[in-house]
């Protein structure tokens, strides 16, 4: 059979239109929707029906909402840190693991405790809290940096692993010497080390009495101001642009590649770190098992769809954000993992648009 | 502890290490590298067993793991050779959807006992002393096509003239192009037998090694440690093999420390206090990272390395390798 068009890739020779990355983005959000909905239908779910449930339960109500920006707020973070390690092609696969790290370091200042918590001041406590945290993460940071770049062994494979070494170092100090009576999971902190919440306030305003939104999303925010600082307006953020567009040209600059491998590491080890003190400061009030479900890997495909500009990280975090509050509901549990990957899937093949225009020709007709 | 229990468990364990990972020595050697493996391991482990499970045929359920795998594949093969998208990205999306598929394909099926492939001892070899008992006895078919497929693997990827084509398009595309050897599809075509070997090994566990369906717990992040035996073998499949087998033997020789109450005439601490346990199990990741470490100084000293267009899409009538 002959068809009388035929498609063919053009390669762009000029720069394409400002708006063309959004729409692709925000449309293969939209297939990936649809796919998943067809493969919902296909196992005999009812996708309309779970849609509907998927947006009362994530925006219905201002509790929704607040539980959506609750959840968006490690995925701000850790979202970040990969976009900051990304823009250098450095691969940092374990947020996971240095969103435990950060857990378990700011856990430090009030299991060990640090400072006496009867009469430090909340502010001081949480301070040291956020300090410990970084300090976690840019720890289980170092280590994969440090050996890429002395040693050019593969960051992908060791950060991975360093997830589960450090996902079986905090089990061994929540089963063991912090454990509660035996259950796997630490003692309630101190209430001086809580982040305050806006329910603390509902006695001055009713409105936020239930609201569990905690301040760490003013860090995360915070965060995403300085990361895009750095990244689009410092003498350093140049560095690291260059280095992840072409380390050739940028060795022969003379800039230290070494030095910033490790540091961009850190960084983003530190900024995983943070959402780990955000979780167990804001939500959980303990160090306990599973306080992640993912949010590591979540970041990953967080940065990739917001093409690593930590503005769009934001918004694309409270999209993430609903999915995982509406997934702890929908059955079977591994849809919202499937909805994930089929988006990230549909991100990355859209961005041949951005790079190829797309003819359809009319072939001409032979006698 | 007993030597002969923990050299026949490695075989058994390395032998799911070393389906996935020639399997992706086989992509790799044709430039594409594929992080789905977990992905793919946890699908095919799931579609080998609810097949077993529906059919009541084990090798029935092989192939359903193996076709599985390879089908999963095609969609990073297709958004990286076609669409020329980021292959580590890529592959990290195959790691969420084959995992996200298998959950939600796989539910119910927790606690379920279908045919698994059957144990059998060699004869005449499996009477010699100590080897016969380790390496012939009472293994699963599947460990002993391990002992045929890595030199077989070997043999085709250094000797034969396919096996030189597949080279040639992981090291130099445009020139294996100008020889008329088309690059996309020696591409796809090795990406899909990693894909199939990646459900041969998730099937490997759940059908045979460790029968059952754990959901994510199936296969514990074994397809990570596959992808680094990768780089530690230097992507050759004999030293692949051998890597997974001492990973496996060495993983159930940690395990065994716990077990007696006494060590080297001292009081073991892991049978006093079961929590340090933990510090055990992450001994097969910290293993990687010592294994990684060791296999990049050597690679570097030898100046042995990656196939040379690893991760770089091909583009015909373009500058580049």
């Amino acid at each position: 059979m002959n068809l009388p068009y035929t498609v063919i890739f053009e390669k762009r020779t000029d720069d394409y239109p400002a708006w063309l990355p959004a729409v692709t983005s925000l449309a293969s959000v939209i297939i990936a929707f649809i796919i998943s909905g067809i493969i919902l239908k296909i196992i005999g779910g009812n996708p309309i029906q779970v849609l509907k449930f998927f947006f009362t339960a994530t925006f219905g109500s201002t509790g929704a909402i607040s539980d959506t920006l609750v959840k968006a707020t490690p995925l701000i973070l850790v979202g970040l840190a990969c976009a900051v390690a990304f823009k250098m092609k450095l691969w940092n696969i374990g947020a996971e693991g240095q969103f435990y790290m950060g857990a378990f370091f700011s856990s430090l200042v009030v299991l060990i405790p640090m400072v006496n918590l009867e009469t430090t001041p909340k502010a001081i406590v949480i301070g040291l809290m956020v300090i410990m945290g970084m300090i976690g993460g840019a720890i289980w940071g170092f280590l994969p940096g440090f050996l890429k770049a002395k040693y050019q062994v593969n960051e992908i494979i060791i950060t991975l692993m360093l997830n589960y070494v450090a996902l079986y170092w905090n089990n061994f100090w929540i089963f063991d010497k912090w454990s509660d009576a035996g259950f796997q999971m630490t003692p309630s902190f101190d209430k001086v080390a809580w982040l305050p919440r806006l329910s603390d306030f509902a006695k001055q305003n009713k409105a936020f009495s239930g609201i569990t939104l905690h301040l760490g999303v003013v860090f995360a925010i915070i965060a995403a101001v300085i990361i895009w600082w750095i990244l689009e307006r410092s003498p350093w953020g140049y560095q690291i642009k260059l280095i992840g567009d072409n380390p050739k040209a940028a060795r022969y600059a003379g800039l230290n590649i070494t030095k910033n491998i490790i540091l961009v590491f850190m960084l983003s080890g530190a900024l995983a770190g943070l959402a780990g003190m955000s979780e167990i400061s804001g939500v959980v009030h303990r160090l306990q098992e599973r306080i992640s479900p993912g949010y590591g890997f979540t970041g990953i495909i967080v940065a990739w769809l917001a093409k690593l500009n930590p503005f769009t990280v934001i918004l694309v975090s409270i999209l993430f954000g609903a999915l995982i509050v509406a997934g702890r509901e929908i059955q079977p549990s591994g849809i919202a993992n499937l909805l994930q990957g089929i988006i990230l899937f549909m991100v990355i093949s859209s961005d041949v648009l951005l790079r190829y225009k797309i003819r359809l020709i009319r072939l001409e007709q032979e006698a | 502890m007993n030597l002969e229990i923990i050299l026949h468990a490695g075989l058994a364990t390395g032998t799911i290490l070393l389906f996935a990972a020639i399997g992706e020595i086989f992509a790799e050697r044709a430039g594409i590298i594929n992080l789905g493996v977990e992905g793919m391991m946890l699908l095919g482990a799931m579609a080998g067993f609810s097949t077993s499970l529906a059919t009541g045929n084990a090798w029935v359920g092989l192939i359903a793991a193996m076709l599985a795998g390879g089908i999963l594949s095609i969609a990073h093969a297709l958004v990286t050779i076609h669409f020329q998208a980021d292959q580590v990205v890529s592959g990290l999306s195959l790691t969420f959807l084959g995992t996200g598929l298998a959950l939600v394909l796989g539910e119910g099926l927790t606690g379920q006992h279908p045919p698994t492939i059957p144990i059998v001892s060699i004869p005449l070899l499996s009477q010699i002393p100590f080897i016969g008992a380790v390496f012939f006895k009472n293994h699963s078919l599947l460990v002993y096509l391990g002992y045929i497929f890595a030199p077989l693997a070997s043999y085709y990827v250094y000797k034969t003239r396919p096996g030189m084509h597949l080279r040639a398009v992981g090291e130099k595309p445009s020139a294996a192009d100008t020889l008329g050897i088309s690059v996309y599809g020696v591409r796809y075509f090795y990406t899909f037998i990693g894909g199939m070997l990646a459900g041969l090994a998730g099937a490997t566990i759940s059908l045979s090694v460790s029968p059952g369906w754990y959901s994510s717990q199936t296969t514990s992040g074994q397809g990570w440690i596959a992808v680094g035996l990768v780089i530690f073998a230097q992507w050759n499949p004999m030293r692949a093999a051998f890597g997974g087998y001492l990973f496996g033997m060495l993983r159930r020789f940690i395990l065994d420390l716990q077990g007696p109450a006494l060590l080297f005439g001292m009081t073991n601490p892991l049978y006093v206090n079961s929590n340090y346990g933990f510090f055990l199990q992450m001994m097969p990741f910290i293993l990687t990272i010592i294994a990684l470490i060791w296999g990049s100084r050597a690679a570097t000293k030898k100046r042995l390395g990656a196939p040379a267009a690893l991760g770089v899409p091909y583009i015909r009538g373009e500058r580049g390798l």
